[in-house]
């Protein structure tokens, strides 16, 4: 394995580790477990609706990350700062692109497990009637995808402060404010001051816009880059803003 | 060797550190002292490559820590203040994590674990959280992760701190031991140790280095350094001045204490070296004292620390207050 792969593996071990280790993990994965079920079945009434499809499910995702993914995030760096061990961490010999893939893809893979779990969700509507598989597989692929702008969202503003509480609010408003761009209520509302043109740029860079395409079972090439773009914006933005820290 | 050039750092219009140089090479035990603030942490952090400086240049044996900061990195351990440590780990899996990001892997891993633990006495707490640790425990955790690649350089940023004496002794023999081999800084404030482990210091005051030397230099900086204390019994205060007013190596005295026929007085030669104690001692002798004490005050560090770093205005003042009774020949 070539150096740098081998850095990251192995500061995304010791993350994983430290979820793991502590309560956060568990309390996380039950939270999200349990709300996932709550919208989908009685909020969304599953079986009133009588398809077989697991949209009752993925709708709720934009809102249900909205408050969970930044509970994840809000730690990465703001705890590094407080504790001091940034300054052990990054007297290593390990660059900071190599600490923020390593931190970031630790957490991602965490997410990624909690949304894995919620696989009896799949048996059920397999059981229950006849869906379309690869509709849901893309449902998961942009859900996976959306909850990692969202971390790297909590990854940026957990590197602005200290304080785990700020990193989160921070996170928890630009999150909404980007699901809000694309919330078909706000966009009617647009549409009486703004040209249409306006309104639909502005639901382009809405997350709920991109994911709203996965669920219908489309993967396109613009909605992942989307996705990925806004990862890796907010990535090279937490390293700017770690190496403008260290600069003083 | 490290070594420092021309070191500036700036903290919006503060200058931290202000046109350091300095170098240090295998062998040598370099301590770093200075008032809280002189900017000691800051060119540590410097050297290890955590904070950039805003010009000067550090070189880290071949490697320049700014243009090849990994390879520089390599071949650096580093103890930052205050020790810091992921409290969600156990002390093993915290080493085992800094051995493996320093590049050790299986079986050179583990052996790399077992030997600084073993090197910090940290065994019965290696499979301790380390949050439930006492303040010396976690500071020797985070010293164990400085040495743990056996580097050839050693950035220690007050190692001591917070340990109780025993603890203190352990660390600073280890430090001493390993200066046999590797080059190392490290800072403190407690200025006996830099007598004890130090082959070297620098003191460091609003930035600038304002000395460098050995500790025996440094101590002989000190104005009473190189002076005589000399206690002689069966004899009166006006016969010991006499006889020191008429010795010719003599430049001046001050008599410190009387009590019955007990004299105890300060004595500065005119050329400082090692003939004068003898001098004295005979012609004391030949006078019929019997002399109690005589020995050759070698200067004090802390002293010496003191009137190098305080601010000027509070120098002035120290000095109008200071009794000094000096008899001029």
């Amino acid at each position: 394995m070539n150096l740098a792969l081998r850095n990251i593996y192995t500061i995304a071990k010791r993350e994983i580790g430290g979820y793991f280790t502590s309560p956060v993990a568990y309390v996380f994965i039950v939270i999200f477990l349990l709300l996932a079920g709550v919208f989908t079945f009685p909020l969304s009434d599953f079986f009133a609706r009588n398809e077989a499809s697991l949209n009752a499910f993925f709708v709720w995702h934009c809102w249900l990350y909205l408050f969970l993914v930044p509970a994840v995030g809000m730690r990465l760096w703001s705890e590094e700062r407080r504790l001091g061990t940034i300054e052990l961490l990054l007297t290593m010999p390990v660059t900071g692109w190599q600490a923020i893939m390593g931190k970031f893809t630790a957490s991602w893979l965490f997410l990624g497990l909690a949304l894995a779990l919620t696989f009896p969700m799949i048996i059920t509507v397999n059981y229950l009637g006849n869906p379309d598989n690869g509709v849901i597989f893309c449902g998961y692929v942009g859900s996976f995808l959306m909850a990692g702008a969202y971390l790297s969202i909590s990854c940026l503003t957990s590197a602005l402060t200290r304080s785990q509480v700020v990193s989160f609010i921070l996170s928890v408003v630009i999150c909404l404010a980007f699901i809000m761009a694309g919330w078909p209520p706000l966009n009617t509302m647009l549409e009486q001051w703004l040209s249409p043109n306006m309104v639909s740029a502005l639901s382009n860079i809405s997350v709920m816009t991109h994911f709203a395409q996965f669920q219908r079972g489309i993967i396109d090439s613009s909605d992942i880059v989307f996705f990925l773009g806004v990862i890796f914006f907010c990535l090279f933005t937490t390293g700017v803003i770690i190496r403008s820290h260290r600069a003083g | 060797m490290i070594r420092i050039e021309n070191l500036i750092k700036l903290f919006g219009p503060k200058k931290a550190v202000d046109n350091i140089s300095f170098t240090v090479a295998k062998g040598e035990v370099l301590g770093f002292l200075g008032p809280n603030g002189a900017g000691k942490s800051t060119t540590m952090r410097m050297i290890t490559g955590f904070i950039p400086p805003d010009s000067g240049s550090i070189q880290v044996g071949d490697y320049n820590i700014m243009t090849s900061p990994i390879p520089a990195k390599q071949l650096l351990g580093y103890l930052p203040e205050n020790a810091p440590l992921y409290t969600d780990m156990t002390v093993y899996g915290f080493l085992s994590f800094t051995a493996e990001l320093r590049g050790l892997r299986g079986a050179a891993r583990k052996a790399a674990v077992e030997k600084a633990i073993d090197t910090c006495f940290l065994g019965q707490v290696a499979h301790q959280n380390v949050d439930t640790l006492s303040k010396g425990f976690k500071h020797r955790a985070c010293f164990a992760q400085s040495i743990i690649h056996d580097p050839e350089y050693l950035i220690l940023d007050e190692p001591t701190d917070g340990l109780d004496p025993n603890q203190k002794h352990e660390i600073r023999s280890l430090i001493r031991n390993m200066g046999r081999s590797k080059a190392i800084i490290f800072s403190t404030h407690i200025l006996e140790e830099v007598l004890e482990v130090c082959t070297r210091a620098l003191i460091i005051d609003r930035g600038r280095i304002v000395a460098n030397g050995s500790p025996s230099e440094l101590k002989a900086m000190h104005p009473d350094a190189g002076s005589i204390i000399l206690k002689v019994d069966g004899v009166i205060e006006a016969a010991v001045k006499d006889k020191l007013n008429a010795l010719n190596y003599v430049k001046s005295f001050e008599i410190l204490k009387v009590k019955e026929n007990r004299v105890t007085a300060r004595v500065y030669p005119k050329e400082k070296g090692s003939l004068f104690a003898e001098q004295l001692a005979n012609d004391a002798n030949q006078c019929g004292w019997r002399l109690e004490e005589l020995h050759t005050d070698e200067g004090r560090l802390d002293e010496v620390f003191r009137q190098i770093t305080l601010p000027d205005t509070v120098k002035q003042d120290s000095k109008k207050k200071e009794p000094v009774v000096t008899v001029r020949i």
